[in-house]
């Protein structure tokens, strides 16, 4: 029998097989090899792409570099986001090694955040954190913490420590027994074919009956669209961390064991392939 | 032995006591539920009641059997239906074996694994005992019929509830900095008369101890008809305890009559752990709220004992207030065990919900089976879709390296304390920044369920050796540990290994802390009790500045050598003092000891050897046949004991403090000892632990001597001998901004007591040149010098001194004037900085030099500043820094600790309040290279205010120099004229 804890190492130890191309139009001194590297999926892109970097800078003018940034198929990555959500959102059903292009130039203020340092990626990553426990917990169990047990988190997922991670990250996932579940699942739902950056609304886990809402549940409240169609075929994917949950688990267990280490759950609805 | 006649169901206390005859004098009995009783004789051997039966219940004769060892009398015996156990002298505890009806001797004794100090069997049988190192309370696992001596020992997990209930009063005094207090610790305060020894302070003490736990004494020497009765605390307990603790064996005499009268009485106590004590503390705690500070100076006197006797940081627990619960009697003798159902007081019961349960939701199997084995599955599926062509790739986060792992042995965290294996790793790996950073993990097993603790070495503030329990250990201190004074202890089975964890643990601190090199000139030093040498960086926001840097978070490093202080000035002139008055002048290098690779300097590091003396008691109670023996009650301390009468400690079995010392002397007797010794070395006190005196009375029953032998140690470090005068104290000018060329000022007393000033010291030579001796009409314990040449010193008689007219081109000055104590308290240290005087008095107490000004150095009054301190040290910024006696961190308590005086400004030169450091276990501390000032805006108010009083003194100096150079008589260095000079 499986043990639900397995669910949070396949999650965590979830990695994508992507191949680093720089772009054609970069001026380089010689010609410049792809770059292959696994990517941990909960982990962000600036965070975990120093050898990447690295390896492009080798071949370019010092002049010319200039802040790095990560584009798939015309569509620039938002590094703020997690890998596996990219990956789900923007190229799920296609080939692996997902194939990033990598650019020096033209940074696309307009789509992409800034990150000078891996400072920004720690800040953005603790106030994820901290707007999950303001909905799970209203922010009780994070401001328990002390300083050092943030840290912890921050070290955890910049090493890949899973167990350093956890020995934290539990805490954020408990809730009085008395309640049963979260006072409000802290989820964003990505879709792939819309222009809005993300739905993210107050949810509860359970229902005034008393039974637990499901995934169904809240699309059906939230993203009707994602579920519903004229037909009664569903056209869409709803995928969490590159799989497709059933529209009956709960989403309690759900924010519990498939929550990214920000503590969202982070769902992309994406069209279903044709073939 | 008294038999009590008719005890039965209806008449439960009986009629009449009628006298058994005994071969022996009886000092202990036990007496089983049926017809077993046994009792133990003075002579160390136990006696056996035969002819027990229903229709002669107090027997026909006694039959003798004798200790299982030879060397080790019985201590104690405990019976059940058909068993008997006994602990012999050295705590090893026996079974005996063919124990039954017909043979109520048995045939022979069983050593049992374990030592304890007592053991006591229930009405089936069951066992319980007295652990002899963490004195827990133990259940004997595995007894039944067929295996009546059972399989292990397991601790009994001790309720807090009561505990607290009990010590609460005691406890609530003790917060953090409680011992502070405006009050002056005067001698009469203290139990102690003019006692300022502290070995001898500490055996007196700890009767508040017997408060907490040790009241059976009393009702053991009261059955062994031989109580001295002279503390009346045991007395009290005694008497309290009689009814209830006799009560197993009075009762159970009964049951020899009436088994079912037995039984029923017995009822009501199913609880293993006595209720008795409940009432022995309570009452004893009445009695010590009437002399609160006389029952806390001495509840924590006896902590001290331990850092300072065997100088261990972290003994202190063993009487930290905020401690498990430290048992001396327990009694099973009602209690019965029902074998087939679980006992559950090997647990702590748990209020919390485990984390553990809160992840798995409580889910109908119906549901669980179809989503959640969907995930289960499309999690595999994608993890062979992602990952499985995919291997060769690199992976983007490079695993951090495993410097070290290993085996030790951690002192664990939870009740009942002690070692346990441990796995413990180094993990080291290169941060965001291309910093280093480390963390330690310790893997251990709790309750069967594998888990770790693991520390960040960049928070690591103190890596100290601890010597103890004859391990080799060491602590850990990161700044929420030091609040707690309570580091993550561990131990390796080796020196070496021990060392070669401490210096990779050191190296990878100073790595992620990016600290390298020598110490600057700025660093404050100190030094532990062990003799360890350790140096800080101070941060400017250390003495000044809008957000003052707490001292608990003060990074020390260990620098190698041993020595007993050590003094210097901001200038990098570093000198100290070994144990055997050797002193050492710093050459300017650092690491050395176990320090090895590049924590440690390639050249400057010198072997460095110290000698000092380890010191056992011989222990001796008078008794009415042999006079003095060394034959005491079971229940005293041993013969051969440490300071406190704790630890066994025989010439033979003694070693020296550590492997790196060896003996270079036999043992010898000490008549150096604080209250006097007759001509051959015995002190005398009416009980132990008691106040000793030099000469016997009418009411002295214990007596004791002090043994001592040399040990030395060779070791090395960044020291150089100074040849050949040994010392007591140092002193260095904290220099202004002279150039490096000019002499800095030294003053020493040699241990003789000789007052030294040494000439020629620089920056290029710090060791100097040669010493002048400086007169006077006693010898001196403590001297100073402060800024602009004011030297002040302590004499062995208690008084102070300040010495006139000293200037660099007079630098002995002229002559003493005698300053008068601060009510009549005999003074032990001085330190002077900028502008500020302080003495320390042989009672704790600190205080401040009032009124001085440059044209009257010498000062008007003493204010009193605080007591609890053991040694000072006033810096070059007038910063107030201290040892202090006992410091109560939240865990537990500390003695020898770093403090630092906050709120330090030159209109209150006195400060508010301590802010609590590394310790316990620290003996020595200098802050007089720290001159590094905060730069803010107020700071130039307190430079241009400060100059302007050099200034002045300076003026005055000149002039007073002027003036005394017309009289020819002073400029003379003799004998003599000092001895007109004194009391001027």
């Amino acid at each position: 029998m499986t043990d639900d804890k397995d669910v949070l190492r396949d999650v965590w130890f979830g990695r994508i097989p992507t191949c680093f191309t720089l772009y054609q139009d970069e001026i380089t001194e010689r010609e410049a090899e792809p770059y292959y590297l696994l990517l941990p999926r909960i982990s962000y892109l600036t965070l975990v792409t120093d050898k990447v970097k690295k390896h492009f800078q080798k071949v370019m003018r010092q002049e010319e570099v200039s802040e790095i940034w990560f584009e798939y198929e015309g569509t620039p990555l938002k590094w703020h986001y997690p890998i596996g959500l990219l990956f789900d959102l923007h190229a799920s059903n296609t080939a692996l090694p997902w194939s990033i292009t990598v650019h020096f130039k033209n940074f696309p203020e307009k789509d992409l955040l800034h990150c000078h340092s891996k400072d920004v990626i720690e800040a953005h990553f603790m106030a994820c954190i901290k707007e999950a426990d303001a909905l799970k917990h209203k922010s009780q169990v994070i401001n328990e913490m002390q300083k050092k047990d943030h840290k912890q988190l921050w070290m955890g997922l910049q090493n890949d420590k899973f167990e350093q991670f956890w020995a934290i990250n539990r805490k954020l996932m408990e809730y009085p027994p008395e309640d049963s579940g979260f006072r409000y699942i802290p989820f964003r739902i990505y879709q792939a074919t819309t222009e809005r950056p993300f739905i993210q609304k107050l949810f509860r886990p359970i229902a005034s009956g008393g039974q637990f809402h499901t995934l169904g549940d809240l699309l059906k409240d939230v993203c009707p669209s994602a579920i519903t169609s004229e037909d009664g075929e569903q056209k869409t994917q709803v995928m969490i961390h590159g799989i497709e949950p059933m529209l009956e688990t709960p989403i309690q267990w759900l924010s519990e064991h498939m929550s990214y280490p920000d503590n969202f759950l982070h769902i992309s609805i994406i069209p279903r392939p044709t073939d | 032995v008294w038999y009590r006649e008719n005890v039965c169901h209806h008449n439960p206390e009986g009629s009449m006591w009628s006298l058994i005859t005994t071969p022996g004098e009886v000092v202990q009995i036990s007496c089983g539920p049926y017809d077993l009783l046994w009792a133990t004789l003075w002579e160390g051997q136990a006696i056996v009641r035969e002819g027990i039966d229903r229709n002669n219940p107090q027997g026909i004769s006694w039959s003798i059997v004798e200790s299982p060892s030879s060397e080790n009398g019985i201590m104690h015996v405990s019976v059940g239906v058909d068993v008997v156990w006994c602990v012999t002298k050295d705590r090893k505890v026996w079974f005996r074996r063919g124990v039954n009806s017909h043979n109520p001797c048995g045939t022979s004794w069983i050593e049992m694994v374990g030592e304890m100090m007592m053991v006591t069997v229930g009405l089936n049988n069951q066992v319980w005992g007295i652990g002899c190192d963490d004195r827990a309370i133990y259940f004997r696992q595995g007894v039944t019929p067929s295996e009546l001596s059972g399989k292990t020992w397991k601790a009994i997990v001790s309720g807090r509830e009561s505990d607290r209930s009990q010590t609460g009063s005691s406890t609530s005094l003790l917060s953090a900095g409680c011992f502070f207090t405006d009050d002056i610790q005067n001698q009469t305060s203290a139990i102690i008369q003019g006692d300022a020894d502290t070995s001898s302070d500490t055996e007196l003490a700890s009767v508040p101890m017997s408060l907490a736990n040790t009241p059976p004494v009393g009702a053991a020497a009261s059955s062994s008809g031989n109580s001295t009765g002279n503390q009346t605390a045991e007395i009290r307990a005694n008497t309290t305890v009689d009814p209830l603790d006799s009560d197993q064996g009075e009762a159970a005499v009964a049951s020899t009559n009436d088994e079912k009268a037995n039984l029923e009485m017995h009822k009501p106590s199913t609880n293993p752990k006595p209720s008795a004590e409940l009432q022995w503390t309570n009452i004893d705690l009445k009695e010590a709220q009437k002399h609160p500070i006389v029952s806390i100076s001495t509840y924590a006197e006896t902590s001290s004992l331990s850092s300072l006797g065997m100088f261990s940081v972290g003994a202190e627990e063993q009487y930290g207030a905020d401690e498990h619960p430290v048992w001396a009697w327990v009694s099973g003798g009602g209690c019965l065990v029902d074998l087939h159902s679980p006992l559950k007081w090997f647990t702590v019961p748990s209020g919390l919900s485990s984390s553990v349960q809160s992840l798995s939701l409580s889910i109908t199997p119906a549901q669980t089976a179809a989503w959640r084995k969907q995930i289960f599955q499309q999690l595999s599926e994608r993890t062979k879709r992602e990952l499985e062509n995919f291997r060769h790739y690199e992976q983007a986060i490079e695993q951090s390296v495993w410097v070290k792992t290993g085996t030790l042995q951690w002192w664990r965290n939870w009740k009942p304390h002690k070692w346990m294996d441990v796995r413990v790793a180094l993990e080291q790996f290169t941060g965001s920044d291309g910093m280093r950073d480390s963390i330690l993990f310790i893997y251990y097993m709790y309750h069967e369920e594998k888990k770790y603790i693991h520390v960040f070495l960049n928070e690591v503030t103190i890596i100290v050796e601890v010597l103890n329990e004859a391990k080799h250990s060491f602590a850990l201190y990161t700044p929420e540990r030091t609040k707690q004074r309570w580091p993550i202890r561990l131990a390796a089975t080796t020196e070496q290994e021990m060392h070669d964890w401490l210096s990779l643990l050191n190296m990878s601190c100073c790595e992620s802390r990016r600290i390298q090199g020598p110490p600057s000139h700025h660093a404050i030093w100190s030094v532990t009790c062990k003799g360890d040498i350790f140096v800080s960086e101070p941060s400017p926001e250390l003495e000044d500045g809008p957000h003052l840097m707490p001292c608990d978070q003060m990074f020390w490093r260990q620098v190698g050598g041993h020595l007993r202080l050590i003094e210097c000035n901001n200038r990098g002139i570093v000198w100290g003092v070994g144990y055997d008055h050797t002193a050492w002048v710093y050459t300017g290098g650092y690491g050395g000891g176990f320090i090895q690779g590049l924590a440690s300097s390639a050249d400057n590091i010198y072997t460095q050897s110290d000698v000092k003396c380890v010191y056992i008691y011989e222990n001796q109670r008078w008794n009415p046949v042999t006079g003095y023996s060394s034959r005491g009650l079971p229940t005293d301390r041993y013969m051969w004991s440490d300071a406190s009468g704790l630890q066994e400690c025989t010439k033979i079995n003694t070693k020296p403090p550590s492997p790196q010392w060896s003996w270079v002397s036999d043992w010898y007797i000490d008549f150096n000892t604080s209250g006097g010794t007759d001509r051959e070395g015995w002190q005398y006190a009416a009980d132990f632990p008691a106040s000793y005196h030099g000469h016997k009375t009418m009411k002295d029953f214990v007596r004791r001597r002090r043994w001592a032998r040399k040990c030395k140690i060779v070791t090395n470090g960044p020291w150089l001998e100074v040849l050949p005068v040994t010392l007591w104290d140092i002193s260095i000018i904290p220099s202004s901004d002279a150039d490096d060329e000019e002499a800095v000022a030294l003053w020493a007393i040699s241990d003789k007591g000789d007052v030294l000033c040494r000439l020629g010291v620089t920056q290029q030579n710090p060791a100097g040149t040669s010493w002048l001796h400086v007169g006077t009409d006693q010898p001196f314990t403590s001297i100073s010098i402060g800024a602009f040449y004011q030297v002040w010193a302590i004499a062995r008689d208690g008084s102070a001194f300040y010495r006139g007219s000293v200037s660099p081109k007079k630098p002995a000055g002229d002559c003493w004037y005698h300053i008068p104590s601060p009510q009549k308290q005999k003074l032990k240290q001085v330190s002077v900085g900028r502008t500020s005087v302080f003495v320390l008095d042989k009672n704790g107490n600190l205080w401040y030099r009032q009124g001085i000004t440059p044209s009257y150095p010498q000062g008007s009054t003493w204010d009193h500043v605080s007591n609890n301190i053991r040694k000072m040290s006033v810096g070059p910024l007038d910063q107030v820094w201290v040892i202090a006696d006992k410091v109560q961190g939240s865990h537990s308590l500390s003695c020898g600790t770093v403090c630092h005086r906050t709120g330090v400004q030159p209109m209150e030169p006195k400060g508010l309040s301590w802010d609590y450091g590394i310790g316990g276990g620290w003996e020595h501390i200098t802050v007089r290279g720290n001159a590094t000032e905060a730069s803010r805006a107020a700071v130039h108010d307190t430079s241009d205010e400060n100059s302007a009083v050099s200034k002045d003194l300076e003026d005055e100096e000149s002039k007073r120099k002027t003036e005394h150079s017309k009289t020819p008589l002073m400029v003379s260095e003799s004998q003599e004229l000092d001895r007109n000079a004194v009391n001027c």
